[in-house]
């Protein structure tokens, strides 16, 4: 009874063994029969429509709306999180409409030279007012270049004073 | 197009007819030798290209496609630039057996592909043990890896050669009984008798659920003896740093590895001969204009066709399947293979004995 039981089971391994690895072949050769599965991306060619996906880390971004707002309160959030200090923060103190005086952001100086893209400055901040772009091109012959100003000139502040 | 042997027959011909004996024998075998080293350095570069076109839609992705059109040129640009690379010298190699080894590979196969009959007349040594002569000399090989992995002086490399020598020398018992099964049908060891035994049907349709059984096992074995596939144990890339060729570069490593790739072209082209018919054209019996049609395709179309066949199915297997351990590889040759394979002799010399086979 054991030998037949054993005859048995040797042969069920290689039934399963068999059925296994046609289950494999078929996933691979599916993949071969249907070329719409292609995921390469061709890159110089395809630059015009090429779309990143959305959590892809190209750079930091100060968000900017239509109205050429931004919501960055000048809290240095960002700039104390950053482990490289590659976020330089200059701010200034103006007098509200209710007589207190209020922080606004001047230039928001991002180093993208000395940047990780950890994301730790994104996450720090409150206002929700840093993100990370698309671009990813970067590539230049003089350091100085990837040093950006993150504001839009004429911007302005919608963020309100905590 | 239809029947080399009358090509090949003129060409004597003419040789005989403008050179004295001595000089015809010469430059016959002159000719010979620079076309199959021509045919076998061409089919190995584009067999790599294909290996990677394959390998690239089987993972989703597109594969060469910068040099040249559709990247056809890029395993040409390869081999150029493995030829201008330096050959670095081991200090504590031994020079002899080091430099030697790939030339014991790469001339193993080379001597193989003689005896293959591409098509009709087609086959430049027709030996009346013409299986039994590609077998030994394919398996030549081994003792040029077991030689390089020595040579090199390095652990990895002793590794993977050993493990090589353990692995071609069990799968060459299931290989062997696998050829065994068709050659008991065919009542000949030499191909051009097998394939015109195959006029009728070729032995996998003809040979019922043995046969079958057989191509299985052969396949399996015969990715195994390339030292390919899920059986690349003598490299394995991941454990042993490319295991018997860790040390070679330049050419002797470009050497290295046309060899596996012709050897998989040995081994699917023996599949073809034996189990598929050769260059002998696909036919459904009682269909005449099927096979009328079936006919006018050449001989040497079939024969390269059902090689492709088989060297995809070897491809196929290489970029699904995961590595075996090496337990697990003599344990799959030694209590699944080569025991199914004695029964299935068994069972097929029975069928041959009774002339059950069609």
């Amino acid at each position: 009874m054991a030998l037949l039981r054993e005859i048995g089971t040797y042969f069920r391994e290689i039934y399963l063994g068999i059925v296994s690895l046609l289950k494999g072949m078929r996933v691979t050769g599916k993949y071969f029969l249907t070329p719409g599965s292609v995921v390469t991306q061709q890159y110089p060619e395809n630059r015009a429509e090429l779309k990143m996906f959305d959590n892809f880390k190209g750079e930091v971004i100060l968000k900017h709306d239509e109205n050429n707002q931004h919501s960055c309160n000048a809290c240095n959030n960002c700039a104390r999180k950053c482990p490289n200090g590659s976020i330089e923060i200059v701010s200034t103190r103006v007098q509200g409409e209710d007589g207190r005086s209020k922080r606004v952001l001047v230039t928001h100086t991002y180093h993208l030279e000395m940047c990780t893209f950890c994301g730790l400055c994104v996450q720090a901040c409150e206002q929700n007012a840093l993100a990370f772009g698309q671009d990813f091109e970067h590539a230049v012959f003089d350091k100085s270049k990837l040093t950006k100003v993150l504001n839009k000139p004429g911007s302005t502040s919608k963020a309100k004073e905590e | 197009m239809r029947d080399s042997s009358s090509l090949i027959a003129s060409l004597t011909s003419w040789l005989d007819g403008t050179f004295s004996p001595l000089w015809a024998g010469v430059v016959s075998m002159v000719l010979l030798g620079i076309g199959i080293l021509v045919f076998y350095s061409v089919l190995g570069l584009y067999l790599v290209y294909a290996e990677r076109k394959i390998c690239a839609r089987m993972q989703n992705r597109i594969g060469p496609n910068r040099v040249g059109p559709m990247g056809l040129f890029q395993t040409v640009a390869d081999l150029i630039k493995l030829l201008l690379k330096e050959l670095i010298y081991i200090r504590k190699a031994d020079a002899l057996l080091f430099n030697i080894a790939p030339f014991i590979v790469i001339v193993a196969s080379i001597m193989a592909i003689g005896a293959i009959p591409f098509g009709k007349g087609l086959q430049a040594l027709d030996l009346n043990i013409g299986v039994m002569y590609i077998l030994a000399i394919s398996s030549m090989g081994v003792i040029g890896i077991l030689i390089a992995g020595w040579a090199s002086n390095n652990k990895y490399s002793v590794i993977g050669a050993i493990r090589s020598g353990a692995q071609v020398i069990s799968y060459e018992l299931s290989v062997g009984l696998a050829l065994l099964c068709i050659i008991t049908f065919a009542g000949s060891m030499q191909l051009s008798e097998i394939i015109a035994s195959q006029q009728d049907g070729w032995w996998l349709f003809k040979g019922h659920i043995p046969a079958l059984i057989a191509f299985v096992v052969y396949l399996i074995a015969g990715t195994a003896e390339t030292n390919r596939g899920p059986f690349d144990l003598a490299e394995a890339e991941s454990e042993l740093t490319g295991g018997f060729h860790t040390e070679y570069s330049g050419i002797k490593f470009a050497f290295f590895f046309l060899a596996e790739y012709m050897n998989m072209f040995i081994i699917a082209s023996l599949a073809t001969t034996m189990f598929l018919g050769g260059w002998l054209p696909f036919h459904l019996f009682g269909w005449e204009g099927f096979n009328n049609v079936m006919d006018f395709i050449p001989p040497i179309v079939w024969f390269f066709g059902k090689t492709a066949f088989v060297v995809y199915l070897m491809m196929w297997f290489k970029w699904t399947f995961p590595r075996l351990r090496i337990d697990q590889l003599l344990t799959l040759e030694w209590k699944y293979l080569l025991p199914i394979n004695l029964i299935n002799l068994l069972l097929i010399s029975f069928l041959t004995l009774m002339k059950w086979h069609f």
